[in-house]
C-alpha cells in the first residue's frame, strides 16, 4: 500500500506601500491597500474559489478515500477575512467534510524559528488558535515557513506538543536516501517528519505548463505511471505545493484544472494506492530512521537553503533589527503595534531583499513588487524605522532601555550568586580534600573514568598534591560548562532545558532503531 | 583585418567621455589577433604658420603619422594626426587660452563640451561645417593612399569622414554613436547637426550604439532600419592599483556628490531638490556639487532660496586628481542625467567604492545591477535612496563588496569582441 499525502500551501504576502524616508515620523500606515486587495481579489477568483469547488466536488464523489490538508498562514487568513471572505467559508466547508486537514505555522508566515524561541512559540500558538476558532480543529501537525527546518527547529516543534512536521526531502540532506517513507527528528524522536518529493511535486507545480518540458503535455494517467514506478516498498509520496499552482501559477488555460480533477480517481483506480493527510501518515507508518539536519533547510531553490531570504547584509541587518525590538513590541501592548509586528515579520519581505536573483529565474521577479532588492531594502528599512519610533515612545525610550538594563542587571546578579554558591561549594570540598579523606577525591574522578580501575586508592592519597590540581581544574571546568547552560537556559527559556533532556533519549532510540531496518531506504532509493 | 579609424580626442588631450571611449576601444581591439587600427584624429599644431596652409588644396593638408605604443596595449597603434582647425576642450581655462588665440587671429578653436556637443556662436557656425568638410576631404586622401578593409567613424564629426572614405575606397562604413543631438541639446535640435548624423547613419552600413537607449534614439528619431543598429556597451579602465592617495574626509559628515557639467543634460536641479528633501530629515549629510555650466547661477540662486547653502558646496570644474579627491571623501554619487547615452563616470565612481544613483536615462543602467536606479524627475525616489544609503549601513557595505567587481567585469577586451563581430557581420 503506498499513500499520496497532498498538502497545499496557501499565503499571500501583506505588501507595504512605497514608505519615504519623509514619511517617517508622519505617516504609521504601511500597507498598499491597492495592491492587496486586487491581488487577492484576482488571486480568489483564478485559485481559491475554483480550487476549492474542485477540492469539494472530489470529496463528494470519492467520499473517505480522497483526502487532502491545507496550511493557510494567519496573514492570508487575515487578507481573507479583510478582502474575499468567501474563500474563508468555502474552507469551513471543506473543513466540514471531515476529509481535510489543517496544519499549523507561524502566523506571520515569518522566519521567527531561526531567531527567537519564544516568539516562535507565541507565533505558533497564536496561528493554531485561529485555525482551531476557524476550523474547529486544533492542528497536530506542523509546517514551517517555506518548510524551513533543522534539528534545534524541529525539536522545538516537538516541545510544542505537536507529532509531526513537513520538511523538504533536499538532496543534500538525503543523500541516497529515499524521500517516500517517514523519518524523525534527530534529537527528539517523537516527531516525525514527512518529506516533500520534490520531483513529482515539481513537476506539477513548475513545469506542468512548460511546452519545452520533455514530458509536456502531463496528463493524470503518465503521472500516475510515474507513481507506479516508484519502488513497491516506498510508503508515502508528499507531494506539497502552492495552493496558487492552481490557476495562478499555472493559468487554468493550462488544463491545470483538468489534471485536478483527473488526479484522485487516476490514483485510486489501484488498489495499492491511498490517501491520507499529514496525521494519519505520522499515525500509520513506522518511521524509518532519523534525519540529520545541523544547518537549516527549506524548500526555495536549487539550494534548499535561506539563502534567499537570509543570504546578504541587507536581510541580515534588516532581520537583526526587526528582532531586536521583541522585548520592547512584547511590552508595548499596543495592537495597532502587535498588528504591525506581525506584518513586518512576514518572509516575501526578506525574499524581495535577495540578490541571487540577478542571476537566477523569473520565478521570482513575477513575485517581486519592487525594482531591485535595494529599493525593497530602503522601503522595509524605512517602515522599520518609523515603526522602531513608534514603539520607543509607546514604550518610553529611557524606562525601557533602564528595564532592559535592570534586567539584565538581575540577570547577571543571579549569575555570580550561582557562580559564588559554586565556587564555595569548591571551596569545602578543596577543604575536605586537603583533609586526608580519600572519598573526597573519589567523587571527581568519574571525570577520567577510564584511568579508575588502574589507579590503586592508595596511590591516590599518596600523590594528594598533583591530585589536588586535578581535582580542582575538573571542578572549575564543570561548574564553567553549568554556568553556561543555566545562562543559556536563563536567557532562552525553558525550551532549551527541555530540549537537552531528549537529545540523549534520542541517541539510544536512533541506535535502536536502525539495525531493526538496515539499510532499507538504500535498497529502493531510484 | 584592419581598420581605419575616425575619431575625435586622443590621450593625453582627453576632454571628455569619447576620447575615453575611443582609447579603451581601440586598446581593447589591440588584444584581438589579426586586427589592426589606424586612428585617426584631428589635431591643431599651435606653433604652425596658418597662413602657409592652404586650405583648397587636400595635399598641402599635413598629416603626421606616427607609431605609437602605448601602456596596455598589446602592439603598437598606427596613430595618424590630421591638422584641424577643430579642436575640443572644455575646460573654462582652457576656454580663456583658446579665446586669446582666436582673437590673435592664429588658430579657431570651437568650445565643445563632454562627447563633442558644440556651441554654435555666430563666430563658429560657418566655419565649423566647412572645417568638417575639410577633415572630410583629408580623409578621403587618406583612404586613397591606405590600405583598409573597414572604416569606423566616432560620432557625427567625424560621419562626414568615414563617408568620404566609403566613397574613395568602396570599403564599407561603421559608424559608433555615442551621443546625438537629442542628447546633447535637450531636444532642441540642430538642423545642420541633425542632417549630418542622419547622412552618416544613412551612408553606414552597420550602426554602433553606446546603450538601447541611443539605439532606440537612432531608430526612432532618424528612421533607421533597426536591423542596422547594434548596441555595444562601453566598458570601463581599471584602475591602476599603484600608490593611489588616501584622502581624507575634512568632516564628519557624509558627503553626497554631483559631478558633471552644470547643464540641462545632467539634471542638476532635481539633485538639489532632492538634497533639499533629504537635508529637511538628517543633519549629518553634505551636497556637493562639482562641475561648471550654464546652469549654475540658476542652480546656485535656487540653492540659496531653499535655505541649504550651509550644506550644500559648489566646486567648480574639477579635473584629474581632484576628481579622485572627490571620489576618494564622497560617500554617495549621484547622476540624475535627463538624456545620458551612456555615462562612464558612475563606474569610475564605482571603482573607488562609492555607492552610486542613476537615472533610468542613463545607458549605463542599462547594465548595472549594484546600483540604485531612479527616474530623473523623481526627486522623492531621490531622496529616498539618498537617505537610505547614508542610513542603511548594509546597503553601502553592498555596493561595495559587489559593486567594484561589477565594474571590474565591464572590461573593454569584451566590448571590442562585440565590435569585432559587428565587423564581421559587414564583411560577411
Amino acid at each position: 500500500m503506498k499513500t499520496i499525502c497532498l498538502y497545499f500551501q496557501v499565503h499571500q504576502p501583506f505588501r507595504f506601500r512605497r514608505f519615504r524616508f519623509f514619511d517617517i515620523g508622519e505617516s504609521d500606515y504601511y500597507y498598499d491597500d491597492y495592491s492587496n486587495e486586487s491581488i487577492m481579489k484576482k488571486v480568489t477568483a483564478k485559485c481559491y474559489l475554483p480550487a476549492n469547488q474542485v477540492m469539494l466536488d472530489l470529496i463528494e464523489k470519492y467520499g473517505e478515500r480522497f483526502k487532502v490538508t491545507w496550511s493557510i498562514s494567519g496573514i492570508a487568513l487575515d487578507q481573507f477575512e479583510l478582502y474575499a471572505p468567501e474563500v474563508l467559508e468555502s474552507f469551513k466547508k471543506l473543513a466540514a467534510t471531515g476529509q481535510v486537514e489543517f496544519l499549523a505555522e507561524t502566523y506571520s508566515h515569518s522566519l521567527v524559528s531561526l531567531s527567537d524561541p519564544d516568539e516562535f512559540r507565541s507565533q505558533v500558538k497564536e496561528h493554531s488558535d485561529r485555525i482551531e476558532t476557524l476550523f474547529g480543529v486544533k492542528p497536530s501537525v506542523f509546517r514551517n515557513t517555506e518548510l524551513v527546518y533543522s534539528d534545534d527547529i524541529g525539536a522545538a516543534v516537538a516541545d510544542m506538543g505537536y507529532r509531526a512536521m513537513l520538511t523538504e526531502g533536499a538532496r543534500h540532506i538525503l543523500g541516497w536516501k529515499s524521500p517516500n517513507y517517514l523519518y524523525y527528528n534527530a534529537v527528539n524522536p517523537r516527531l516525525k517528519l514527512l518529506l516533500k518529493n520534490y520531483k513529482l511535486s515539481d513537476d506539477i507545480a513548475f513545469r506542468f505548463s512548460n511546452r519545452g518540458w520533455g514530458e509536456w503535455p502531463l496528463t493524470a494517467e503518465k503521472y500516475v505511471g510515474w507513481l507506479k514506478d516508484i519502488d513497491k516498498k516506498e510508503e508515502v509520496v508528499n507531494l506539497f505545493m502552492d495552493y496558487e499552482t492552481f490557476g495562478e501559477h499555472q493559468w487554468a488555460e493550462t488544463g491545470i484544472f483538468e489534471f485536478l480533477k483527473a488526479l484522485p480517481g487516476e490514483i485510486l483506480r489501484y488498489r495499492n494506492f491511498r490517501f491520507a493527510t499529514p496525521s494519519e501518515v505520522a499515525a500509520d507508518l513506522e518511521p524509518v530512521a532519523p534525519l540529520h539536519v545541523p544547518y537549516p533547510i527549506s524548500w526555495a531553490d536549487e539550494e534548499r537553503d535561506l539563502s534567499a531570504w537570509l543570504g546578504n547584509d541587507m536581510q541580515h541587518e534588516a532581520f537583526t533589527k526587526l528582532y531586536g525590538l521583541r522585548e520592547m513590541v512584547k511590552s508595548s501592548n499596543d495592537p495597532k503595534i502587535l498588528t504591525d509586528w506581525r506584518y513586518l515579520q512576514v518572509s516575501d519581505h526578506f525574499y524581495y531583499m535577495s540578490t541571487k536573483f540577478f542571476s537566477d529565474g523569473e520565478v521570482h521577479k513575477y513575485f517581486n513588487p519592487y525594482e531591485s532588492p535595494y529599493d525593497a531594502f530602503i522601503n522595509y528599512m524605512n517602515v522599520l524605522s518609523d515603526f522602531t519610533n513608534r514603539v520607543k515612545q509607546q514604550v518610553g525610550v529611557t524606562e525601557t532601555e533602564t528595564a532592559l538594563l535592570k534586567r539584565k542587571l538581575k540577570e547577571k546578579e543571579e549569575q555570580i550568586g550561582k557562580l559564588q554558591a559554586e565556587i564555595n561549594e569548591l571551596l569545602d570540598k578543596k577543604k575536605v580534600i586537603t583533609a586526608p579523606v580519600v572519598e573526597g577525591v573519589d567523587d571527581d574522578i568519574p571525570l577520567v573514568p577510564e584511568r579508575k580501575p588502574g589507579r590503586p586508592k592508595t596511590a591516590a592519597s599518596k600523590d594528594i598534591g598533583s591530585k589536588k590540581e586535578v581535582a580542582s581544574g575538573g571542578g572549575g571546568a564543570k561548574s564553567g560548562k553549568s554556568a553556561v547552560s543555566r545562562s543559556k537556559s536563563a536567557g532562552s527559556g525553558a525550551t532549551t532545558r527541555k530540549r537537552s533532556k531528549p537529545a540523549t533519549v534520542k541517541d539510544t532510540a536512533g541506535k535502536e532503531k536502525k539495525p531493526e531496518k538496515p539499510g532499507k531506504p538504500g535498497k529502493k532509493s531510484p | 583585418m584592419r581598420v581605419l579609424m575616425f575619431g575625435w580626442e586622443f590621450p593625453p588631450h582627453i576632454s571628455g567621455g569619447l576620447g575615453t571611449a575611443c582609447y579603451g576601444l581601440t586598446r581593447g581591439m589591440s588584444h584581438i589577433a589579426g586586427l589592426d587600427v589606424v586612428f585617426v584624429v584631428p589635431k591643431a599644431w599651435g606653433d604652425e604658420d596658418q597662413s602657409s596652409i592652404s586650405l583648397l588644396s587636400a595635399e598641402n593638408f599635413p598629416v603626421r603619422k606616427k607609431f605609437i605604443e602605448m601602456k596596455g596595449f598589446l602592439k603598437e597603434m598606427a596613430f595618424m594626426e590630421v591638422h584641424s582647425w577643430i579642436v575640443p576642450y572644455m575646460s573654462p581655462e582652457q576656454y580663456a587660452k583658446a579665446g586669446k588665440k582666436t582673437a590673435e587671429g592664429n588658430n579657431v578653436y570651437f568650445n565643445t563640451e563632454h562627447m563633442g556637443k558644440l556651441k554654435f556662436t555666430g563666430k563658429y557656425g560657418p566655419d565649423l561645417f566647412q572645417e568638417i568638410g575639410n577633415y572630410a576631404v583629408v580623409a578621403g586622401v587618406i583612404a586613397d593612399e591606405q590600405t583598409f578593409d573597414i572604416i569606423h567613424a566616432h560620432d557625427w564629426l567625424t560621419y562626414p569622414a568615414g563617408i568620404a572614405a566609403k566613397s574613395v575606397s568602396g570599403k564599407p562604413l561603421v559608424i559608433h554613436v555615442h551621443a546625438t543631438d537629442f542628447d546633447r541639446s535637450g531636444g532642441s535640435v540642430n538642423p545642420g547637426v541633425f542632417e549630418i548624423e542622419k547622412r552618416g547613419m544613412d551612408a553606414a552600413d552597420m550602426i554602433i550604439a553606446v546603450s538601447n537607449l541611443t539605439r532606440n534614439t537612432v531608430i526612432e528619431k532618424y528612421g533607421i532600419d533597426p536591423a542596422k543598429v547594434v548596441t555595444v556597451y562601453n566598458a570601463v579602465e581599471p584602475l591602476e592599483v599603484t600608490s593611489r592617495p588616501v584622502y581624507r574626509k575634512p568632516l564628519q559628515d557624509k558627503i553626497v556628490t554631483f559631478l558633471g557639467r552644470i547643464t540641462l543634460q545632467k539634471g542638476p536641479e532635481f539633485f538639489v531638490e532632492a538634497a533639499n528633501k533629504v537635508l529637511k530629515k538628517s543633519g549629518n549629510v553634505r551636497f556637493v556639487m562639482a562641475g561648471s555650466g550654464d546652469m549654475f547661477p540658476r542652480i546656485i540662486k535656487r540653492a540659496a532660496s531653499l535655505g541649504i547653502m550651509d550644506r550644500f558646496h559648489f566646486t567648480g570644474f574639477l579635473r584629474g586628481q581632484d576628481v579622485d579627491h572627490m571620489f576618494g571623501i564622497s560617500d554617495l554619487y549621484v547622476m540624475p542625467s535627463v538624456s545620458e547615452p551612456f555615462g562612464i563616470s558612475p563606474l569610475e565612481a564605482m571603482q573607488s567604492n562609492v555607492p552610486v544613483i542613476i537615472s533610468h536615462q542613463s545607458g549605463v543602467s542599462e547594465i548595472l545591477k549594484h546600483a540604485i536606479k531612479v527616474d530623473f524627475w523623481d526627486i522623492d525616489a531621490m531622496a529616498d535612496a539618498i537617505y537610505g544609503i547614508l542610513n542603511y549601513d548594509a546597503l553601502s557595505q553592498m555596493f561595495k563588496k559587489h559593486g567594484k567587481t561589477e565594474v571590474e567585469n565591464l572590461k573593454w577586451e569584451n566590448s571590442a569582441q562585440h565590435v569585432k563581430q559587428v565587423y564581421d557581420r559587414v564583411l560577411a
